[in-house]
Formats: C-alpha cells, structure tokens, sequence
C-alpha cells in the first residue's frame, strides 16, 4: 500500500471524530464545552499571544533536563548490573519495587524535597523515566549471545575495546527501546506535575484555563498540543532505531 | 610432522537433573603443525563440545589440551574458533569486524590488512557494508576473513558450511584450499558432511556416539585438488560412512554432489 493509502483511513477516523464531537456539542446546546472551531481559535489565541510557546519551552526544558539526568544515570547502572552479576542481585529487588509506584504518587515527596519551582518536575521525570531505563538496559546485556562474546574473548581484546565495541553495541539497541518509553513516561509526567503549582508549561495552562473561567477551549487545545508533541518526540526516538548500528536487531 | 595440538585424556560430564551426563570420554589425539585433521560424527554426539574443549572455552573435568606442548587454560588468538552459529557482530561494518582482531596489536595500517583479507575471501567492495545486508555465504566468508586476519596458527571450524546450500558449501571449501595453500594454518574441522571431510582434511577421525569417543581414524592421502567422484575419494567415503554406521546401500540413496 501506497503511503497515502495508509494515512488515509486514520485522517478519517479522526474526521469522524471531529464531526462527532461537533454534533452533540450542537445537539446539546452546551454552553461550557466547545466546538472543534472554538478550540481552533482558542489555539490560534495562544499562537498570537505568545504565551503557547513559553508553555511549550518551559515543559520541553524540564523534560529534556530530567530525561537527559535519568539516561546519563541508568545507562552505565543499567551496564553494570548487566555484567556484574552481585550488582544485578543487590540493585534489582529495589529497583523492581520501586518502578510500579507511579510517578504521580511521588508528587507529595518531590514538593517536601524540592518545593514548587522547576527542581519538582524535572525529579519526577527522572524518577518515572530512569527505571524504565535501567531495565532495558540490565536486560539487554543479559541477552547478548554468547557467540559474540566467545567471538572477543578469543581475540584477546582489551576490557576496553571488549565494551567499547561489543557490550555497549550490542546493547544499543535495547538503550533506545528504553529511551523511547522513558522520554514516553517523562512527557506524561511533566504535565502531571505541572498541574500542581507552577506558574508555566503545558499542564499548567490547562488547569489554569479551567480555572481562570472556565475556558475549555484551551483546555482542549492544550491537550492536543501534549499529544502532537509526544508523537513528535517519540519520532524522534525513532529516528535512533533507524541507525544502521542498531537496525539489525530490529530488523526481525 | 612436530605436534601443535595435543588432546590427551579429556573427559567431561554435563550435570543434568537425573545426575550427570558424560559427553566426552577418554578422547586422545594430536594434531600435526600444518595439519588438517576433520573430526566426523552424527549430529549431537558431543562433536561442539569437544572442539569448544579444545580451543578453550569449556574446561575439561578430566585431561588437558596443550598447544606447542603448553598446557592450554583459555581461548587465545592463536586459535580462532568459527562457531556453528556465526559470530560476526552484526553491528559493526564488514571492515570494522576484520579490524577488531587487531586491536592493540601495532600494525600500522589496519583498514589496509582488513581490506587485503576482505578481498581476499572475495568481499571486495563489501567492506563498508553490514552484516544485514550481506548472504549466508558472504557473512561465512566475513567470519573466515576476521579469523585469518589475525594471522591464527590454528583454525578450528564448527560445522561451518552445514548452513549453506550445497553449491555455496562447494565453493566456499575451495576458496577455503585456496586460502590454506597460501597461507599455513593448522585446521581443526568439526562436520557431520563426510563428504566435506573428504574434501578438505589430511587425516579424518571418526567419533562414536555419545559418550563421544574415537572410533576410527583415516588418512586421506589423497592429492589436492581432490576429484570427488574419482574412486578412491568414493571408497573412503564409505569406509568413514560404514563406520559411521550407514551402509554402502545408504549412502548410495544419497546422491553425490559436486564433482
């Protein structure tokens, strides 16, 4: 199938979504919740304004800051629990009882840590993506196959060329899948947090619209908005999983 | 003929839920410098294991392997194995696997060394590709290139055309001679293809089922380039495949391939 053949059936799905939404708000009279042309002007307000773009910075800094945090920590713990057999039965049972607490649940905590300004968010972030992370990590160094590490053993390389050129690769491509779920659960969570007491970014702007009179337009434009940007950065992460060095373990 | 390999006495078990299962049994050999010795048996008769024992990744429970009379205790790059399975890392470029080998090693050019050997297993314009985007044959001909890169005394090759269809099987035996003719190696073959044993080695052991012990041992004595389906190819076909407990009646059911 064509590219066009395929993204035509989701466009209209969501056309039939949009048509939905716009007959019962029509059918209804609702007088607080908007019609899909109200949040499009209520989104272009926010445009004209300015201010959607300070949202937008604003949880993209706090994202890229906690996320950036989490993936220089669990890459190399994720490696060493991986290959240091004591570490994985130390470091594990922890790690597997902490990563189903949700993140939201850390949100009391990270106030008493670190007050409301922008140190709450970017720890929570850390907290819900770096798990993930580590996991993904530990796992792929336990599945490298014993072939390719017999293969370095007997060439009698150095430690370092050892992980330099067949631990850390071979592992890559389970780093990236890591990645992509924790910048995945980091972006969930920046709205969640921002919810609670900042004075900016995106989930702020929706609980403030509320607030601030009932504007549900821009509560529903600013959802939107989380959503096209989550898909744009889980394209990005993609993109890694494209790099020639890691595309054999995708390609089965 | 001074001796590079000796195989004295090697035993082992492998522990299993209902006690301990002996793989190999009172297994003793040696191995000539320059030689080529083929080591034939069935299918699962402990044949990798073995091999694995000898070029040091499995320890033995009982007797030792020494290599220009030096007890042997681990993999070194004076013996390079090629695993049934492959092992070229599939995310490093054909080049950069040739030139792992050479790491900390102080040759002066290593892209030129890998390129040589490249072209020299007929990977010529390949080098930049990955292993992905190469066949079954030419990720067996890569693998060969890595090992030989590193200028191995030994080779000990596991199976390592049984995955390759009868053709690129044929060809890349040749090449294999070809390579053996220029550059002197001691080669130890693990293959079920009595046939690929024929072809290729000096002296052709034959293990019995398991616990694998020798069973019987032929030198072939035969000239290369080896004709196939010259008669006393065919009679020491038999002979290792009578031992091997298929009949003349057999193995002539199976046709003979290449020639």
């Amino acid at each position: 199938m064509s590219r066009v053949e395929r993204t035509l059936p989701p466009l209209a799905v969501i056309a039939l979504l949009i048509a939905l939404w716009w007959g019962v708000v029509a059918v209804t009279g609702s007088a607080i919740f908007p019609t899909p042309w109200q949040v499009v002007t209520g989104g272009v307000e926010l445009i004209e304004d300015g201010t959607l773009w300070e949202h937008i910075g604003a949880s993209l800094l706090r994202v890229g800051t906690g996320f950036l945090l989490a993936v220089v920590i669990a890459v190399p713990l994720g490696l060493w629990m991986g290959w240091v057999r004591g570490a994985y039965d130390t470091l594990n049972p922890i790690f597997q009882m902490l990563r189903p607490i949700s993140p939201i649940a850390w949100i009391p905590i990270a106030i008493l840590w670190f007050g409301v300004g922008n140190a709450s968010p970017i720890y929570l972030i850390f907290i819900s993506s770096v798990f993930p992370m580590v996991v993904q990590t530990t796992a792929g160094v336990h599945t490298i196959e014993r072939r390719y590490l017999r293969a370095a053993e007997n060439f009698g390389v150095s430690r370092y060329t050892l992980f330099s050129r067949v631990v850390i690769p071979a592992v890559l491509p389970q780093i990236i899948v890591g990645m992509r779920i924790g910048l995945g659960v980091a972006w969930l969570v920046v709205v969640a947090a921002e919810m609670i007491a900042l004075r900016s970014g995106l989930g702020y702007l929706i609980i403030d619209s509320r607030n601030a009179g009932n504007r549900y337009d821009l509560v529903i434009a600013g959802m939107i908005i989380i959503g096209l940007i989550g898909l744009m950065l889980d394209g990005l992460m993609r993109l890694l999983e494209g790099l020639k060095s890691v595309r054999w373990r995708y390609a089965h | 003929m001074r001796t590079k390999i000796e195989v004295k006495d090697i035993h082992k078990d492998f522990a299993l839920d209902e006690g301990a299962l002996r793989v190999v049994e009172e297994v003793s050999f040696s191995i000539g410098d320059g030689e080529f010795v083929a080591i034939v048996g069935p299918s699962g008769c402990g044949k990798s294991t073995l091999l694995n024992i000898i070029a040091g990744f499995i320890r033995p429970d009982r007797g030792t392997v020494a290599i220009d009379g030096i007890e042997c205790s681990g993999p070194s790059s004076k013996g390079i194995l090629i695993p049934q399975s492959g092992s070229v890392f599939p995310w490093l470029t054909v080049r950069e696997n040739l030139m792992f080998g050479l790491n900390g090693h102080a040759h002066l050019d290593k892209t030129g060394l890998a390129d040589h050997y490249a072209g020299m297993v007929g990977l010529k314009g390949f080098e930049t590709s990955y292993p992905h985007e190469l066949s079954g044959g030419m990720l067996k001909r890569a693998e060969l290139a890595r090992a030989l890169v590193v200028k191995p005394e030994i080779l000990y090759l596991d199976e390592p055309f049984s995955a390759l269809d009868a053709l690129m099987s044929l060809r890349m035996r040749n090449q294999l001679l070809k390579i053996l003719s220029q550059e002197r190696h001691t080669v130890l073959l693990i293959t079920h293809d009595v046939e690929e044993a024929v072809h290729l080695a000096d002296r052709i052991l034959v293990l019995a089922p398991r616990p694998t012990r020798i069973q019987a041992s032929f030198d072939v004595g035969i000239p290369h380039p080896r004709k196939l389906t010259s008669p006393e190819v065919q009679e020491l076909r038999f002979a290792i495949l009578g031992e091997l407990g298929v009949g003349t009646d057999g193995a002539e059911a199976d046709a003979p391939t290449g020639g």
